[in-house]
């Protein structure tokens, strides 16, 4: 198995070539397992009452997990009249893919069309995969390989899912409100390693469920995010060597 | 809004987020301030969320089968497993416990 990308005649090491293997496998291999809850969005999504067209639109233009299970979990809570919030959350949870692009922008290189490409497919895992890489030439085979890799994954099994959420009816009996909860979950784990991060969660989840009473379906997660924004600012809990970690290059 | 103009608006902003990151000078991204708030902004949104979906009812509050489910699921993640697995044993505890009351 060689990646196109390596059969210039360049007279790179042993190490080299090596490297762009490991990159090309563990971009398989983030695929795979990302496709694999591509289900769950599918099935979560005509959940929420979205049709089989709307949900794999949402997996092919928007293709961003976090925000995908954002924009249908508000949905599922407020209906339509919820949209304008349910856009709001989505679009929060995406600023981070344009920080990922900063980091991501030398290393795919100049060029229109190659730019938006790799804009489309700039995610948590090409982006983790790439940076995880030891060369320039690996980083973007990590990068373009993941990618490619989930897009494709991901956009198959939204729609397998989206069939078989079809096919169960009523949706509440198999529990699958209680799995997007449980996906969420899954989603934010892995950001909880720092005390600071532990801290926000907490207290975005109390204000968000306080505030569920009292405010329309969707704005309670809009406030909650605001914690974020206060905390970043001042730096509470952080550490003072936090700055810019992992974001030389 | 209709519900594929929710669609459309969200698919397009979020779109949009990813391509500006590549039009944003790099110098930007040394300073700390903005990816922190953008890390910190992802970790609320998802916990805010995981509040609303476990507890939300509309706009009450209720307890039912989604609390133990979540946790079950807290558990699972805490000892790596596979993303898929949970979300199918949180379905199924939450179905089990409706199926039993």
């Amino acid at each position: 198995m060689t990646p196109a990308g390596t059969s210039d005649t360049s007279p790179g090491p042993h190490d080299e070539i090596r490297h762009q293997r490991l990159a090309v496998r563990e971009g398989i291999a983030v695929g795979l397992a990302t496709a694999a809850y591509g289900v769950s969005f599918g099935a979560l999504s005509v959940a929420a009452g979205l049709d089989i067209w709307q949900t794999s639109f949402i997996s092919i233009v928007m293709f961003s997990g976090g925000s995908q299970f954002a924009l249908i979990g508000v949905l599922a809570a407020g209906g339509v009249a919820a949209g304008p919030a349910a856009v709001a959350s989505a679009a929060l949870l995406g600023v981070r893919n344009g920080i990922y692009g900063m980091r991501i922008a030398p290393i795919v290189g100049a060029g229109l069309w190659k730019r938006l490409a790799a804009g489309w497919i700039t995610i948590d895992e090409s982006t983790a995969v790439a940076l995880a890489q030891p060369t320039p030439r690996s980083r973007r085979i990590g990068f373009w390989v993941t990618g490619l890799a989930v897009f494709i994954g991901w956009n198959i099994t939204t729609l397998v899912g989206a069939l078989i959420g079809d096919a169960l009816g009523d949706t509440r009996a198999y529990g699958l409100d209680a799995a997007a909860a449980a996906a969420f979950v899954g989603l934010l784990w892995p950001r909880l390693k720092r005390m600071q991060a532990v801290a926000v969660a907490v207290a975005a989840a109390v204000v968000a469920a306080t505030l569920t009473p009292v405010l329309v379906p969707g704005l309670p997660v809009l406030v909650a995010a605001l914690v974020a924004v206060v905390v970043g600012l001042f730096n509470w809990l952080g550490a003072p060597t936090d700055a810019g970690a992992g974001l030389r290059s | 809004m209709t519900l594929w103009q929710i669609i459309i608006a969200a698919s397009i902003a979020v779109l949009t987020l990813k391509l500006a990151g590549y039009l944003v000078p790099s110098a930007l991204l040394h300073k700390p301030t903005p990816s922190r708030i953008a890390d910190l902004l992802t970790v609320a949104l998802l916990a805010a969320l995981i509040a609303v979906q476990t507890l939300g009812n509309g706009q009450a509050l209720t307890m039912d089968a989604r609390i133990p489910a979540v946790i079950v699921a807290a558990g699972l993640f805490a000892i790596k497993t596979p993303f898929i697995v949970v979300v199918i044993v949180a379905a199924l505890v939450a179905a089990g416990l409706r199926a039993l009351t």
